[in-house]
């Protein structure tokens, strides 16, 4: 057994290894036409690539190619913006279809260098795919599958033993937040064109919930931050943190980086959607794949309870289905691209202009699909959400959350148990849901009004600000990349404003607590400490109290991992209000304290 | 007033907790074993690297100033009972008004030749746990002698490691002077499965000096047989630590000897906990319980009565829960090892002998008298209603799925046990109820 692990884990460290070196092996080299469909800019970018050397040349990697690539389109730019000076634009024709505007420098970019492959991944894909995909698929299952050859039981042995699984102590976990949160909001002044405002003004916004949380309500001086630390860091776990953090900024914000993973399933985009794959189908795939992997460890691992089997099954069900083909199956039809159990506002692009006109364009499909989108966020989250509460999406059907409980199954322990993270957490989860809804609103406001000036206001710029702080960096960068250093749910305790929504249904009116089973508690730990929510379980398990609280999102792991049997999911109101109030007990007499208050 | 509490464990903090909760007097906590409470019986998931030690404290470090209850972490070396106060080793005498020994317990030792060598520890405190940590590098095999509930808890912290262990139980199955023969039978199967070698029907003979104050080897008593091991786990139970008051007026039997209202024979002196012993327990209980809800029970009674609300001691049903390995363990009301005369017993087992549910009966009235389960959760509250009201075993086995507290849409046993009862006794039972909280919350008369 111990051997087979071994070899799994060594293929697929290989198999990782060959996926990092991907990025490098892939060459690139211009060659016949480029992959522009404007006239004028193709030629002007094909002179000024004869001129830079670029047209003609060797095989290249990325690193050189794509700056120089972008150096000569700017090139390009500036030749047509001297002609236009010099000459004006000529008769009948628009300012934007001659010169090239610096949107589209990205967008050429990333088409060119799709087109320039060369280089051993483009000649023999599905020997690459096998290297890479193939090995650490295998190696993934060969590590997982000896699992099952163990009694069935609840096995958390040494998990804070491991290097990866341990956490970081509170000093190197603030740093690296620190840096990534200062990094994102440096690089977010780049990403809105040298305008600084909006990353001034979400400084302020933090720095008002940290004056709230820390001297409002004396947190700084009465609940210090819980210093958790063990005495050693998890290296491993920063390895990992790191090269996820490292994966998300590529692929959001430089993805012509990646296009030697995007090469790798080319292939199988050609045989769903029929087109070449973009980073987006690499992530989609990527994820799916990790889902189905990552969903046999958790079935592994929680086989004695029935309710985890058959979640992880449902998570693992809806990623690939509905996330992944049926979103390629419509594309090869011609229908919108549409996940249709992603639901505004963590699908924060449902009401923007160019989504609402393709589905209006898309005839009765489309309609259906706007229809849709609507009556989830008007009448399933609520509804749903009262009778089982918002565990239905978040650890049944969400992407993100599938994600969390497959990949991120093994971290689930670093999530911050302190009041202090409680306390932060209840104003950013907020802050994040008010964002997207004022957002949301202007994007609608201009969308019927024409115009994306409001007032002082840009909707176009806040709808930026918001797909890259909030949709890119909150809940990629840092809601996947920070799994093993705080937790799987960073994005979905803190950030997503489709939880904090579904909570509030939970937290006032809804049907869904864990009950507590009479005074077997025992205080442990063990549920709060596998809690991936941070919520202290164990505080309200030792008093008998049920638990209601708006982050559950009621993946039933504190339940499989009690020893005593003491917890249980339920969907019944009955007496909920009696049963979650402040230290009821039952140890002594009923007969003469019922109840200590 | 100041109420002094010697010992942090879960007897004392409950104490200080709610008395705090219902009044502001002075509340000092001393501990010698641990600066802040941590839950005693989680003890074995922080070498097992379940949770770290900060996990395993129930409160926040910054909960005890908040709620002004002070933290003494020293050596209590004696009381001054006519000076009300208590003799510290490090730091200066402490007055009180009013003492709550919650001392807990110690692990027993036979007398057994060798037992006060290196390597040879219980599992109860902090200290052993740091033993057992200290002792594992390099361990090529440990010992573990008495069976139990910490017998087992220590077997799987080895086995966690790869350490191969044996175990000297005395018994002829696991735990059987209190589990009936087929859980016994059923719960040493289960120690068997994980490949720990375990030595039913004999005794330790001896502990080995490995000529530097070490054990090396044990030997077992009947056979002769010497085992070699680098580490000697003593859980043969435990007892009352009552050290600190031996020699003084407080009236001690193996415990501390406390009344109704936990009042020792000083008064103004409370014994709570592992350390008390009861005069007069309730029928049917023992004067020394010492498991964790009894602890928690006795301080939260002690702190009605030290703040103005005098109660008696009077835990209800008895209950209790652990875990051997795999296997949840609850038991609810009287389930004796030998049944008496005038009980029954209704056990179901499944196939895979992992689980088990057993139903004990009045002979005569068929009054159901308590449950006993692995492998199977049912709601203490139910089965608790069940035996106080003295309902049949028919009215419980129809409603029998009104307990079932396992997690959703795992495999119910409710139809198999009925369907066993009716081919036993020619009767027709069926299930009536399903497992249904709404219906649970009728039954308990809790539905507002």
């Amino acid at each position: 057994m111990e051997i087979i692990k071994k070899i799994g884990l060594t293929l697929f460290f290989i198999g990782l290894l060959l996926f990092t070196a991907c990025l490098h092996l892939s060459k690139f080299q211009m060659a016949g036409e480029l992959a522009v469909d404007n006239d004028v800019h193709r030629t002007a970018i094909t002179n000024a690539a004869a001129q830079s050397g670029l047209q003609g040349g060797e095989p290249q990697s990325i690193w050189t190619f794509a700056p120089r690539l972008k150096t000569t389109i700017k090139d390009a730019q500036s030749m047509l913006q001297a002609e236009v000076d010099a000459q004006g634009l000529p008769e009948g024709v628009a300012e934007w279809d001659y010169k090239i505007g610096d949107w589209k420098i990205k967008e050429y970019i990333s088409s060119i260098v799709s087109s320039s492959t060369a280089g051993p991944i483009s000649k023999s894909p599905w020997l690459w795919f096998f290297l890479t995909f193939g090995l650490g698929i295998i190696g993934g299952l060969l590590y997982i599958l000896p699992s099952f050859a163990k009694l069935p039981g609840i096995k958390n042995d040494h998990v804070y033993h491991r290097s990866y699984q341990r956490g970081l102590r509170l000093a190197p976990r603030a740093a690296v937040l620190s840096l990534t949160i200062a990094g994102v909001l440096g690089y977010g002044i780049i990403y809105m064109g040298g305008s600084w405002i909006w990353t001034a003004l979400t400084v302020a916004a933090g720095a008002i919930i940290l004056y709230l949380v820390m001297i409002q309500q004396d947190s700084a001086k009465n609940q210090p931050a819980r210093s958790a630390g063990p005495s050693i860091t998890g290296w491993f776990g920063i390895f990992t943190g790191i090269y996820l953090i490292g994966f998300y900024i590529l692929l959001y914000w430089a993805p012509s980086y990646i296009q030697g993973w995007i090469q790798l399933v080319n292939p199988i985009s050609e045989a769903l959607s029929g087109g070449p794959a973009s980073q987006w189908f690499l992530y989609g795939f990527m994820y799916t794949i990790i889902v189905i992997v990552m969903g046999i460890r958790m079935i592994a691992k929680y086989r004695h309870n029935t309710y985890q089997m058959i979640r992880t099954g449902s998570v693992m069900f809806f990623q690939t289905a509905f996330a992944f083909l049926i979103p390629e199956i419509m594309v090869r039809l011609n229908q919108p691209y549409y996940d249709f159990k992603n639901i505004w506002p963590l699908n924060y692009t449902f009401f923007f202009d160019w989504n609402l006109n393709k589905l209006l364009d898309s005839g009765g499909l489309g309609i259906f699909m706007l229809v849709w989108g609507i009556a989830l966020i008007v009448i399933a989250v609520p509804v749903i959400t009262y009778f089982f509460g918002k565990r239905w999406y978040c650890s049944w059907v969400c992407g993100c959350g599938g994600l969390a409980e497959t990949m991120g199954d093994p971290y689930r322990q670093l999530s911050d148990k302190s009041l202090r993270a409680w306390k932060i957490e209840r104003f950013t989860i907020h802050a994040v849901l008010v964002f997207a809804v004022v957002m949301t609103i202007l994007v609608l406001i201009s969308y019927f009004s024409g115009s994306a000036r409001l007032g002082f206001l840009n909707s176009e710029q806040v709808r930026t600000w918001y797909g890259f702080l909030i949709g890119s960096a909150f809940a990629g960068v840092v809601g996947t990349g920070f799994y093993p250093l705080m937790g799987n749910r960073m994005w979905c305790r803190f950030g997503c404003p489709l939880a904090a929504y579904l909570g509030l249904v939970q937290r006032f009116k809804s049907r869904f607590r864990i009950t507590v089973n009479g005074g077997q508690c025992i205080s442990c730990g063990n549920c709060s400490t596998y809690c991936e929510m941070g919520i202290d379980v164990r505080h309200y398990a030792q008093r008998g109290q049920d638990i209601v609280r708006s982050s559950c999102v009621g993946c039933g792991v504190c339940s499989a991992v009690c020893p005593r049997g003491v917890l249980r999911l339920e969907n019944a109101s009955g007496d909920i209000a009696t049963r979650t109030s402040e230290l009821r007990t039952i140890h002594i007499g009923e007969d003469e304290v019922t109840m200590l208050s | 007033m100041h109420i002094v509490i010697i010992g942090n464990g879960v007897s004392g903090i409950t104490a200080a907790r709610h008395i705090r909760k219902r009044s502001d007097h002075q509340i000092t906590v001393i501990s010698a074993e641990s600066e802040h409470f941590f839950s005693r019986t989680a003890l074995m998931y922080v070498y097992m690297g379940h949770m770290r030690w900060t996990d395993i404290k129930p409160y926040e470090d910054w909960f005890w100033e908040k709620n002004r209850i002070d933290l003494v972490h020293d050596y209590v070396e004696s009381i001054d009972y006519g000076g009300n106060q208590v003799i510290l080793a490090k730091a200066n005498p402490i007055k009180y008004d009013k003492l709550i020994l919650a001392t807990g317990s110690k692990s027993n030792k036979f007398g057994w030749p060798g037992q006060d060598l290196e390597a040879v520890y219980g599992l109860y405190s902090k200290q052993d746990l740091e033993a057992m940590e200290r002792h594992t590098p390099g361990l090529k095999r440990a010992v573990i002698v008495g069976g139990g509930l910490i017998g087992i808890e220590m077997a799987e912290m080895f086995r966690s490691r790869d350490i191969p262990v044996t175990m000297i139980v005395r018994e002829s199955n696991y735990w059987d002077n209190v589990l009936p023969a087929e859980e016994a039978a059923m719960i040493s199967r289960h120690i068997r499965e994980h490949h720990i070698d375990l030595r039913l029907g004999v005794n330790l003979g001896e502990i080995i000096d490995d000529g530097q104050g070490k054990a090396c080897a044990v030997t077992i008593k009947e056979t002769g047989e010497r085992i070699d091991c680098g580490y000697v786990g003593l859980t043969a139970g435990v007892s009352p630590r009552i050290d600190l008051v031996k020699d003084g007026p407080i009236e001690t039997g193996r415990g501390i000897l406390v009344d109704d209202y936990l009042e020792t024979s000083v008064p103004g002196i409370y014994a709570l906990g592992d350390c008390a012993e009861l005069r007069e327990p309730q029928p049917g209980r023992r004067p020394i319980e010492a498991i964790w809800y009894a602890g928690r029970m006795m301080g939260e009674t002690v702190a009605h009565t030290l703040t103005g609300d005098r109660q008696p001691y009077r835990p209800r049903l008895w209950f209790n829960s652990a875990k051997f390995l795999d296997i949840e363990y609850q038991v609810y009301g009287d389930v004796p090892a030998q049944l008496p005369e005038d009980l029954s017993t209704l056990y179901w087992e499944h196939s895979d002998g992992r689980q088990s549910i057993r139903i004990v009966y009045e002979t005569a009235t068929e009054a159901v008298r308590g449950f006993n389960l692995f492998g199977v959760r049912y709601r203490h509250e139910v089965c608790e209603k069940w035996i106080l009201d003295k309902a049949s075993l028919d009215t419980v086995l129809q409603d029998i799925s009104l307990a079932n507290f396992d997690p959703e849409f795992c495999k119910q046993y409710e139809q198999d046990l009925v369907d066993q009862y009716n081919q036993a006794t020619g009767k027709s039972l069926s299930l009536r109820k399903k497992r249904n909280l709404d219906q649970v919350l009728t039954f308990l008369n809790l539905r507002s």
